[in-house]
């Protein structure tokens, strides 16, 4: 009650770099450096791929045919002779330009309809989830296989916006339902006490707030795309002119590649799977950057169990006294690192 | 002299497979500079809504706010003006700050909307307002999370205050803060208020309080005004039946062993 | 009440939009494939076959757009989907009816074991958290992050090629009957593991994690402690309380997901040549058969429309709440 009514309080400043490198925390957590790293790998790569493929892709080489890996040709050669390892950094690039332009635009469109249906009230509001709910619906890769069969040579542009254009629905019935709940907290409406301008309290009061979300959907849609890109150019619909991962695979399939020349089918789609694994291992780190609980939810079991909590069980409800107390600094280990700091008095 | 008369309001929702509900019913009041109104009821009573009618975030069904004689504007300058003149401290220390940026652009935001003061003087401004809150200045750089919820609750006091209103509208503003501190900040809210002149519309469920601090007491029951009058009066003899179970639930020092009921006394065993 | 009409509603509207999408699909393609087919073929194609063609195809421009559309409607209401170009001019509607099944059968199937075990696997690693069967986890992701048609090559290679466990197409040997006795069932199920079952591994791993990260939540919330301390076994409280609510933003992301497993299934059948509806779409878009993959389009919107619905009725059965307000 000291601090009631005359003193005020000294403070020391918290220094500006902690709270820089606190907005960035994110990036500290283990799964998504790692997820990064992959990405980061694949996105270099895909940049430099023209200078440091050994050979040009598409180059014959009959002397070479169908040979399994050698000093020459470290992932071998496809059945006209052409270098595999070739094929794979060129083809990064198509992958992840596809990828990542798809999952810009896609999550442009995700931000757009899902923010704004899920703040204004009314019809307007129906009317874009039920826009929203329709692209849900109906089913994206026959849709994908039917209008890309209609252009004889899709560049990488239009592949990526048809693919953002089948699959924005998703992320915008998430944004929808968090700028919703997000709406009625106080302070929004303190914002709009304030009078704020609706484009300020969308854009610099709600928005960071939804910032988790809007990573998160970004990473899926960059991995359904990848995915449903490299599909479709196995399937054949896409043009095999241009190298990407699918094209690979698609040559593989049709030369009977499955199973003997492994060194063929096995690295595009491990290729694949690696940047699959980064972007989920993004997806993991911001989940767990969203809920705390996730994070130490498997440490604070096994603390538990050192101590004699002998039930791995969902809550353990033990007698008084039967185990040995925990340390402060044990549990504080354990417990979430994320509890405000309060500080006594007012 | 600011006076803001509140004439004859209801608000009805409707809600989905039950019919209407009249969140109020024929509420009047008067706010005036200096004074102190307080809005007493349970959970549900209509209390919030007379908050978020006067605060504009929702409109009144039928009825007529005044404010000095002219209806309240609804849009452009007039509105704008309006929010400056009339602002709210916000019940929850804790979801009122939004934990993405600092005290100071919570304190910045109304004295840029505002125009309260020029761009170079905005700083110092900042620093005052805490000053007066008797926070440190120096807590303008932190992030909510990092305040405590008395702070927190100053902060959202400062931000009030930042644009110089002339009334502000109070709702339930120690509720949600630890029992030792609240005076502490009721009796920041007093004093800010004889300072500047405000008139206050101190909403509360806590009889106590809402008699140490305000000058005129209204009691909610189920959106209906049941009673009204000066504060001591409706405390000390209520003449309504809700404002004296009201009463009678809270314990009371002055009337467990007071002046007024004997029976009381033998129920609390002397 | 109102909550069903409302949904009723939007089905209805997506319904219309399917529909109306499929009927301006072939008018933004390139090309006339219809006419040049007709004339190829002058008089083996009936008048009916032709008259409902064009208006399939909006070749009958005599009439206005609305027109045309109006009589889209009528053709469909009375279940004329159209010929088939590439199947010797067979009723749409047939070629669909013939390959249906075999979809359902393994969408359904390897769907509904998928969600089965992932939740049940999932549950049980959210319950004993920091227990050895973790590992799952990012082993199953990293499953579903393999294209599932390269897993399918890859199973085939190893269990059919290689090791010849089981057989690499088909949905049954040309030697068996079809019918209901135990050799045409065997048959088929020995045909449709291997696809299941890439299926199933591959979509393993979403169920998995979002029902441990579910249930991790829920086993925080107070509802929990309290069912414990009212002493109730930890298996009860597991199933009634912890995944009975846990369970429930996992309906309702397996019926949003249903067009993305109906899509993986699509390129299952491609590989496996299993005759379901992936197969004849695939072959009906190298023949530039527009009737047919008009038709599979559609069926294909109205199948994950119907399952969608499904999903949202046991979702409100099993949740009270969204039977109030839906949207505030």
């Amino acid at each position: 009650m000291s601090a009631a009514t005359g003193t005020i309080e000294a403070v020391t400043p918290a220094p500006r770099s902690k709270r820089f490198s606190e907005s960035f925390s994110i990036l500290r957590n283990g799964k998504s450096v790692v997820g990064l790293s992959i990405l980061g790998f694949f996105t270099l790569l895909a940049i430099i791929g023209p200078w440091i493929a050994p050979y040009d892709p598409s180059a014959i080489d009959l002397e070479a045919r169908n040979s399994p890996p050698s000093p020459t040709h470290w992932l071998g050669t496809t059945h006209m002779g052409q270098d595999i390892l070739s094929q794979i950094i060129i083809g990064a690039r198509d992958v992840m330009f596809v990828g990542f332009v798809a999952g810009i635009i896609g999550t442009a469109l995700a931000v757009l309809v899902g923010v704004t249906s899920g703040y204004i009230k009314g019809g307007g509001s129906e009317a874009l989830s039920a826009l929203a709910n329709v692209f849900l619906v109906i089913p994206g890769l026959p849709l994908i296989i039917i209008i890309t069969s209609n252009f004889d040579d899709p560049n990488m542009m239009l592949i990526a916006t048809v693919l953002a254009i089948t699959g924005w629905a998703w992320g915008a019935r998430v944004l929808r339902a968090q700028t919703m709940s997000l709406r009625n907290r106080d302070f929004v409406q303190a914002a709009r006490a304030n009078g704020e301008p609706l484009w300020r309290i969308i854009g610099v009061e709600m928005l960071p707030n939804l910032m988790a979300v809007i990573a998160s959907s970004f990473v899926g849609t960059v991995t359904a795309a990848i995915l449903t890109q490299t599909t479709l150019a196995f399937v054949g619909v896409t043009p095999i002119s241009q190298w990407n991962w699918g094209t690979i695979l698609f040559w593989a399939q049709s030369q009977n590649a499955f199973p003997d020349r492994w060194w063929w089918y096995l690295p595009a789609g491990l290729c694949i799977a690696l940047v699959g694994m980064g972007l989920a291992l993004v997806n993991f780190g911001i989940d767990e950057y969203v809920n705390p609980r996730l994070r130490s939810a498997g440490k604070r079991a096994r603390a538990l169990r050192k101590k004699g909590f002998t039930q791995a069980d969902a809550t353990a409800v033990v007698a008084a006294g039967t185990i040995a107390p925990i340390r402060a600094d044990e549990a504080a280990d354990a417990l979430d690192d994320d509890a405000p700091r309060v500080e006594t008095g007012a | 002299m600011t006076t803001l008369e509140f004439s004859h309001v209801s608000r009805s929702y409707k809600v989905r497979g039950a019919g209407t509900l009249k969140a109020l019913d024929d509420v009047s009041f008067t706010l005036v500079s200096g004074k102190t109104i307080a809005l007493v009821g349970q959970s549900g009573s209509g209390k919030s809504t007379i908050a978020k009618i006067l605060t504009q975030l929702e409109s009144a069904s039928s009825g007529s706010i005044l404010l000095d004689g002219k209806p309240i504007p609804r849009r452009g300058r007039a509105l704008r003006a309006y929010r400056q003149s009339v602002r709210m401290v916000f019940q929850d220390p804790y979801a009122s700050l939004n934990p993405y940026h600092s005290i100071r652009h919570h304190l910045e935001r109304p004295l840029r909307l505002h125009r309260v003061v020029p761009k170079r003087e905005i700083d110092s401004e900042v620093a005052r307002l805490l000053e007066r809150v008797k926070l440190d200045p120096a807590l303008a750089d932190r992030s909510p999370h990092e305040l405590s919820g008395g702070q927190r609750q100053r902060v959202a006091i400062a931000r009030a205050l930042a644009s110089r209103p002339s009334l502000l509208i109070a709702d339930e503003p120690v509720s949600m803060l630890d029992v030792s501190i609240r005076l502490g900040v009721l009796n920041l809210l007093a004093e800010l208020q004889r300072e500047s002149n405000l008139g206050v519309l101190y909403i509360t469920h806590d009889l106590a309080t809402a008699r140490h601090f305000s000058d005129e007491i209204m009691v909610l029951n189920r959106g209906v005004v049941v009673e009204r009058g000066p504060a001591d009066r409706v405390i000390l003899e209520p003449e309504h039946e809700y404002t004296r179970r009201l009463r009678d639930a809270s314990p009371n020092p002055d009337t467990l062993f007071g002046a007024s009921t004997g029976t009381r006394r033998e129920e609390a065993g002397e | 009440m109102r909550f069903f009409l409302r949904r009723a509603a939007f089905y209805l509207f997506t319904l219309w939009a399917a529909i109306t999408i499929n009927f301006f699909l072939p008018r933004m393609m390139k090309g006339d494939p219809i006419t040049a087919y007709l004339a190829r073929n002058q008089g083996t194609v009936s008048p009916e076959a032709i008259e409902s063609l064009k208006i399939l195809f909006g070749l009958n421009t005599e009439r206005s757009l609305w027109q045309q559309y109006i009589d889209y409607w009528g053709l469909l209401l009375s279940g004329d989907l159209g010929r088939s170009l590439s199947k010797g001019l067979a009723p749409v509607s047939e070629v669909i009816a013939d390959a249906l099944p075999w979809t359902l059968g393994l969408v359904g199937i390897a769907t509904l074991i998928s969600f089965f075990v992932g939740t049940s696997v999932g549950t049980y690693i959210g319950w004993k958290r920091g227990s050895k069967a973790e590992f799952l986890v990012p082993v199953t992701t990293f499953l579903s992050t393999v294209p599932y048609f390269w897993l399918g090559l890859i199973m085939i290679a190893v269990f059919s090629t290689t090791l010849g466990w089981f057989p690499a197409s088909h949905a049954y040997d040309k030697t068996v009957q079809p019918g209901f006795n135990w050799e045409f069932i065997s048959n088929v199920i020995y045909h449709g593991t291997l696809p299941a079952l890439t299926i199933v591994i591959t979509s393993l791993g979403g169920w998995i994690l979002g029902m441990r990260n579910m249930m991790i939540t829920v086993l925080d919330e107070d509802y929990i402690t309290v069912a414990q301390a009212k002493g109730l076994s930890p298996r009860n409280v597991v199933v009634h309380y912890a995944a009975r609510n846990a369970v429930l933003p996992q309906l309702s992301s397996f019926a949003l997901s249903l067009g993305f497993i109906v899509g993986g299934t699509l390129i299952m059948e491609m590989i496996f040549s299993y005759p379901g509806l992936g197969l004849r779409l695939f072959e009906a878009t190298l023949a530039k058969d527009y009737p047919l993959m008009q038709g599979i389009f559609l069926v294909i919107t109205l199948s994950v429309l119907v399952a969608n619905i499904i999903a949202d009725m046991a979702y409100a059965a099993l949740d009270p709440r969204t039977r109030q307000e839906e949207a505030l």
